[in-house]
């Protein structure tokens, strides 16, 4: 069966996410975070940060709700199917508690390879001044397609 | 640190209610990591980790070998590869594979009981 793969390229609409510092402290708490500057103002501020300071992963946080339509879209019926593959984060600005944080995704590309179909998209970051926090790479792939 | 150099081990084992602290946290509510019976109703030895929880202890891993700030941490690739499991001990090692303009790309893998579990992680430091 050929992929389908006309949605290549498709751009969607920005999701908004607030970032407050308790959901931080909670994230910082379930990977074993523990430098002050994800649990605490002062210490945060400190180190330089404007506010409690988001460790780099907690990009799946706040690009997570972003990536759901392409993902449904683009995959369909086969997510079931669906494992991630790979994944690629490329931090700028720092993310403090108080940001509201824009994803905009991208369905990069769609191709198959040894019998499995790969969905790349990609999800720009950008904070409420406009500087880009994160630009992300998720690979997903498909068995048996 | 320089080419060539191992960057600092770094040993982790989320106890068994990890995966359902790090469900709430991420937002990420897929049942094969929080629900045994689910899981081995899908051909699952059991609830496994989250592979962006394995993502997240190897970028940890890395931002200490920079020296703790997070803002050191620029780039981190990373492929999933096999399964990790909870109660389990996670070692992520690295090596310094080459410096490029003022950072230092670092191998890394995340290994459980010799399975990597995060392989072809390359972590992009600034120093």
């Amino acid at each position: 069966m050929a992929l389908d793969t006309a949605i290549a390229g498709k751009t969607y609409d920005p999701v908004t996410f607030d970032v407050d510092a308790d959901r931080i402290r909670q994230y910082a708490e379930a990977v074993h975070e523990d430098n002050p500057v994800h649990h605490d103002a002062e210490a945060a501020r400190a180190a330089g940060f404007r506010a409690i300071a988001a460790p780099p992963m907690f990009a799946v946080v706040y690009s997570a709700p972003a990536m759901g339509p392409p993902i449904f879209e683009a995959i369909g019926d086969a997510l079931p199917r669906m494992v991630h593959g790979g994944q690629e984060f490329v931090w700028g600005e720092p993310v403090c508690a108080g940001d509201t944080i824009s994803t905009e995704t991208t369905v990069k590309e769609i191709y198959e390879k040894d019998g499995k179909g790969f969905y790349v998209f990609e999800s720009v970051s950008k904070n409420q001044d406009g500087a880009e926090v994160v630009r992300g790479t998720w690979t997903n792939i498909v068995r048996g397609v | 640190m320089k080419q060539g150099d191992a960057v600092p081990e770094m040993k982790v084992t989320p106890d068994a209610g990890l995966t359902k602290r790090y469900a709430a946290a991420s937002g990420d509510p897929n049942p094969i990591h929080t629900d045994e019976e689910f899981a081995r109703n899908v051909g699952l030895p059991g609830c496994i980790l989250h592979g962006l929880y394995s993502m997240a202890q190897v970028a940890r891993a890395n931002t200490a070998a920079a020296g703790g700030d997070p803002r050191r941490l620029k780039r981190l690739s990373v492929q999933f590869r096999g399964m990790g499991f909870p109660e389990q001990e996670i070692t992520v090692s690295g090596t310094v594979k080459e410096e490029r303009g003022g950072s230092l790309v670092v191998d890394t893998v995340a290994e459980q009981n010799g399975n990597a579990i995060i392989r072809n992680a390359e972590a992009e430091l600034a120093v």
